[in-house]
């Protein structure tokens, strides 16, 4: 094997000290430090690198940057593999391994490309007008066939072992693009003082530039960049973000970036994210991104040895790669020239220059001849080969047409500005005539555009643009520029250009090649011709009717060209016909980066109660309740089913006493001498005549009328109230009391702060509760029935001096209390309660079983608090005050929320005991069948009650309450449920509440 | 999306959340009718351009903030805190 055909002997940005080796489709190849994955294939004489989307044609490498629309990789092996890698931004690492995309069995013998000569049928909106019937076909059949056929790469299918990360920064300038005209506004605005940051999307700096031979100052370009960023490097306040592309603009000068820091590597190294995403805060921005070669539509442009021709410079100057040793330059202006130049100086044979332009630069002529290359005045008609670039048509201006020979055709058409970021805030692009493409106009604001990103297109426009706007944005942020020294001095460039859209169909022709405007998705020039004959004319229909500029290019070497032959066809202008605006990315991010450690157990936050070590050496399941992980049930050893726990731990509440965390509930500390007239207003039911000392059993509507919330508020003082809510809507009263504080009532005296996590609270629940209580609490406080009767609340001592709030509250319905201290001291606080409660078998309980009792009492909870069920709906009607404005008074009035006929909460238990209630089961009548029009409600909560051993149920029920007695059938036809069950008032168990009062 | 918190400075909009108009005025009182409150619930403009609208910080001074933004474009042409009696939307 011959190392690296196509390498030059020298020149280059490359390091030919350092070898790395690497595989393309299984096959070893070598290339240098500085490589692109793709400049490594050209150096090997890899020119045919994947296969097309839809007809499977051969293709090879087009460009060399990120608008790249062929040479589409699968990079790396097993969980690792990233589908849809752009060779020619892929930084080459020693091991690499990339495989071809979208070919079977193999990328030079690939079955599918039979598509071609189906090509007739495979026109634009193919899809649409054959697979349209029958439609049941579409799912199994027609999807699946043409997922397989037509596609891109494949993803890993596996769990990414990587980490990704965000991270956030500040700056006063942020440069977008390192090439001259960032590199000129970094160094203005770094030289002021300004904080700056310049990013660039290549692993080195420097932009176009690097791919040129040009002089600055008359020294070599590179130096000029070498300076440059030796003096930014200097600066403190620059940092400089290489292999990092800003891919979008937000509001408010926020902009996205994604950081690749490890793949240029194999594995990231440890602790080292694979990227990292950026969100970068910048008071100011200069987009100085370039742009972006154009491509020419004529018959077989696509075969693999058809480059741009800039591209080739690229590889030449930069890489030391000779991309063809026969090459001919299709050129639409003076830049094209410069290809045959550098292409000449590096050892190839110019076969010919053609220009179609009759009136030249006469230096063009006179660098051909020192060439000696033949310049002929036409165009280019058609290329032939198969799997690599054998020969092309040319025509001459007379419209003679002649063969010629070679390896690789170097195309230029002009630039277009890479303006993408500049109209991601929905604003289009201005056509601008000089220089025949699209310039941004009207930018985000904040941002202004420098160099060839503006339509500036000449290395000296660069260098001024991007020195003037540092400096302006430096001084807008406060800082004084720098006296300017005068703009470097530039070698002289030609920038006059003639573009030809397309060139129509060679006579010479034995078989017609396809001309293609968009490679990525196999659009040619004869399916846009189709959308304007069928109507899809508009820009966003052609696009969507063609696919044209789609997919991960999104159309960077192939909108303008789509758009100028859907202009040619109406007889419109091209700004007439129409503009794209773009929208994030610029480039694909792929999703991880964008969610950084949020994934699997980090994606959200777990929060942990205080007690939650105490409950964890008691053996506790625990289950997610919102972010909070909360005690389920203590299964003890031999308890193999949930159930035999949960009854366990309900009949050890009913006999004797149980000791449940209930620390997660929000606290909300309300003070102010007009606290009681906010609860009056918050709650449905009064407050101002509660006693101190006293707890009461809240309800607040939100405006709409529906029940928003429900707790226990205590009052403490007698400006001094502290409102529990229940663990779900803890942020959201929050913010609901703050809005009725600030915004409806600001008159009040009053203020509020949440102590939800200040205060580890315990439920200590059942007959025997007041016993236990009497050994934690300190002796000095008097907890007898008589002196802390129910409902009694206040702050007592424990443990000996230890500041706590007991409140004799019941959510089981038993005698109840719970007992709340500083957090620091819940974990003693539970160890205490359960050390004094052991001669009493105090028992552990979880969410379960406190949901058991809740439901053998009647009690609400989330379930019944849906955010569709009013005070009345719950059976709470008559805790509205009629006496008093509160928040949901009026709209809990409306007709239809007192409608006789609405749901109701009542209870249910199944005729025969033994069969078992499922929550969601639809309420049907007897004999009535189960259909919508027939459903009457459904039940929201289910318990197995060990006390009454059998299944009950609450549920919203039409008319409930004046139905008890009736008999309804429970239907969940999910699971196959239709229990006969027998409507009762939703409270099973003690519905006197002697047991409150023990 | 910035939010200038007079309280705070400038903070991402991810700490704040939004309710929406800030003009609505609360029929406070007893003798409020369901007419009034209906407008007061459901009733609003869509406007493109200028609107009054009320944020909440949130994950910072907890402040109800009335902003005042260009819903076309989400400048924020001013920012301050709610302060007038009934200057508020339903919850």
């Amino acid at each position: 094997m011959s190392a690296q055909p196509f390498r030059l002997a020298g020149g280059g940005l490359i390091d030919r000290s350092q070898t790395r080796s690497f595989r393309f489709d299984g096959r070893r190849y070598e290339g240098y430090a500085g490589d692109t994955l793709a400049s490594a294939l050209l150096a090997n004489g890899v020119r045919l690198v994947g296969r097309s989307f839809k007809y499977h044609r051969p293709r090879g490498i087009l460009s060399a940057g990120p608008e790249e629309p062929n040479a589409l990789v699968e990079l790396r092996a097993g969980a690792r593999r990233e589908p849809n890698t752009r060779a020619t931004t892929t930084e080459l690492y020693h091991g690499l391994e990339a495989a071809s995309q979208n070919r079977w069995p193999s990328l030079a013998f690939d079955l599918l490309s039979v598509n071609q000569l189906a090509a007739p049928a495979l026109v634009a909106g193919f899809y649409y007008k054959t697979f349209m019937w029958p439609a049941r076909f579409w799912e199994k059949l027609y999807e699946p066939l043409i997922r397989r056929a037509a596609g891109l790469g494949r993803a890993a299918g596996r769990e990414d072992p990587d980490h990704y990360e965000k991270a956030f920064a500040f700056c006063d300038l942020l440069v977008i693009g390192a090439g001259p005209a960032g590199l000129s506004a970094a160094l203005a605005a770094g030289r002021a003082g300004a904080r700056v940051i310049l990013c660039d999307e290549d692993f080195r700096l420097g932009g176009k530039l690097l791919n040129e031979k040009r002089e600055i100052d008359a020294r070599a370009a590179s130096e000029w960049i070498a300076d440059a960023l030796a003096e930014l490097g200097s600066l403190p306040d620059v940092r400089i973000m290489p292999r990092t592309t800003v891919f979008g603009v937000y509001d408010h000068g926020v902009y996205g970036a994604v950081e690749r820091v490890s793949d240029h590597l194999p594995i990231p190294p440890a602790h080292q994210p694979r990227q990292r995403s950026w969100r970068i805060n910048a008071k100011r921005a200069v987009l100085a991104a370039g742009a972006i070669e154009r491509p020419i539509v004529f018959a077989g442009n696509d075969t693999p040895g058809v480059m741009l021709a800039g591209a080739v410079r690229a590889y030449l100057n930069r890489h030391g790669v000779l991309p063809g040793r026969e090459a001919v330059i299709f050129t639409t202006g003076d830049d094209g020239w410069t290809t045959a130049r550098d292409l000449a100086a590096a050892g190839a044979t110019i076969a010919a220059i053609v220009d179609p332009r009759p009136d030249r630069d006469p230096a063009l002529t006179a660098l051909a001849t020192r060439l000696g290359a033949r310049v002929v005045t036409g165009i280019v008609a058609g290329a032939t080969g198969g799997r690599a670039l054998e020969g092309l048509t040319v025509r001459a201006a007379s419209g003679r047409e002649e063969a010629l020979s070679c390896d690789l055709l170097a195309v230029s058409n002009g630039w277009n500005p890479t303006l993408h970021l500049a109209s991601h805030q929905n604003t289009r692009p201005a056509w601008d005539d000089a220089i025949h493409a699209f310039v941004p106009s009207a930018p985000p604001a904040g941002l202004s555009v420098a160099g060839a990103a503006a339509g500036r297109l000449s290395l000296a426009l660069a260098l001024v643009d991007g020195a003037r706007l540092g400096g302006e944005a430096a001084a807008a942020c406060g800082f004084a520029p720098k006296p300017t020294p005068q703009p470097p001095r530039t070698d002289p460039e030609g920038v006059a250009h003639s573009p030809v859209w397309r060139v129509r169909g060679g006579k010479r022709a034995f078989f017609p090649r396809k001309a293609f405007v968009d490679f990525q998705n196999d659009v040619t020039d004869a399916d846009i011709e189709l959308a304007a004959r069928e109507g899809f004319r508009p820009v966003e229909h052609l696009k969507r009717y063609t696919t044209l500029g789609m997919a991960t290019d999104q159309g960077k070497t192939s909108n303008l060209a789509g758009l100028a032959i859907m202009a040619e066809q109406t007889g419109k202008t091209i700004p007439e016909t129409g503009a794209t605006i773009f929208r994030p990315p610029y480039t694909p991010v792929a999703i991880g980066a964008l969610a950084g450690h949020h994934r699997a157990r980090d994606f959200r936050p777990t929060r942990l109660s205080p007690t939650h070590r105490w409950s964890q050496d008691q053996g506790a399941v625990f289950v997610e309740s919102g972010l909070w992980m909360r005690a389920q049930y203590y299964p003890k050893p031999g308890e193999s089913d949930w159930l035999t726990t949960v009854n366990r731990e309900v009949l050890a509440v009913r006999n004797g006493v149980g000791l449940c965390d209930v620390s997660t509930l929000g606290k909300i500390d309300i003070q102010g001498a007009d606290a009681a007239e906010f609860l009056e207003r918050v709650y449905v039911n009064g407050w101002k005549a509660l006693p101190v000392g006293k707890a009461r059993y809240g309800l607040m509507l939100r405006e709409d009328g529906f029940v928003m919330d429900d707790g226990t508020t205590s009052r403490l003082a007698q400006t001094h109230f502290l409102m529990t809510t229940t663990t779900a809507n803890a942020a959201r009263v929050m913010q609901h009391l703050e809005f009725c504080r600030q915004v409806l009532w600001p008159t009040l005296d009053v203020r509020m702060v949440s102590v939800s996590e200040h205060w580890a609270q315990a439920a200590i629940a059942g007959p025997k509760a007041r016993a236990v209580l009497q050994g934690v609490v300190d002796p000095r406080h008097d907890i007898s029935n008589e002196a802390f009767p129910y409902l009694a609340a206040r702050a007592v001592t424990v443990g000996g001096g230890v500041p706590a709030r007991l409140f004799r509250i019941s959510f089981s319905g038993e005698l109840a209390y719970e007992l709340a201290v500083p957090a620091d001291h819940g974990d003693a606080m539970m160890r205490a309660l359960m050390a004094a409660g052991e001669p009493h078998g105090i028992t552990p309980y979880g969410t379960e079983a406190l949901g058991v009792m809740r439901i053998e009492k009647g009690h609400v909870a989330g379930n019944e608090l849906n955010g569709q069920t009013t005070a009345r709906d719950l059976g709470l009607g008559r805790m509205v005050s009629a006496k008093k404005d509160f928040i949901g008074r009026v709209m809990a009035k409306r007709e239809a929320l007192v409608a006789a006929d609405r749901p109701v909460l009542v209870g249910f238990r199944p005729v025969n005991r033994s069969e078992r209630l499922r929550a969601g089961a639809h309420f049907v009548g007897p004999g009535r069948s189960a259909t919508l029009e027939n459903d009457e409600g459904f039940m929201t909560s289910v318990a197995y009650s060990p006390s009454l051993r059998h299944w009950i149920g609450l549920g919203l029920l039409r008319n409930g309450p004046a139905r008890i007695g009736e008999r309804v059938r429970a239907v969940d036809p999910l699971r196959d449920g239709d229990v006969e069950v027998e409507i009762c008032p939703a409270c099973f168990l003690d519905p006197e509440g002697a047991r409150l009062h023990g | 999306m910035r939010i200038p918190c007079p309280h705070c400075g400038a903070r991402d909009a991810q700490e704040f959340s939004y309710l929406g108009a800030a003009d609505p005025q609360r029929p406070d009182g007893l003798d409020a009718t369901e007419a009034a409150m209906l407008d007061y619930v459901y009733q609003r403009d869509n406007p493109a351009g200028r609107h009054r609208e009320l944020w909440y910080h949130g994950a910072g001074c907890h402040a109800w903030l009335t902003v005042t933004r260009d819903t076309r474009t989400h400048a924020i042409e001013s920012i301050e805190p709610v302060r007038r009696r009934g200057a508020g939307a339903a919850a």
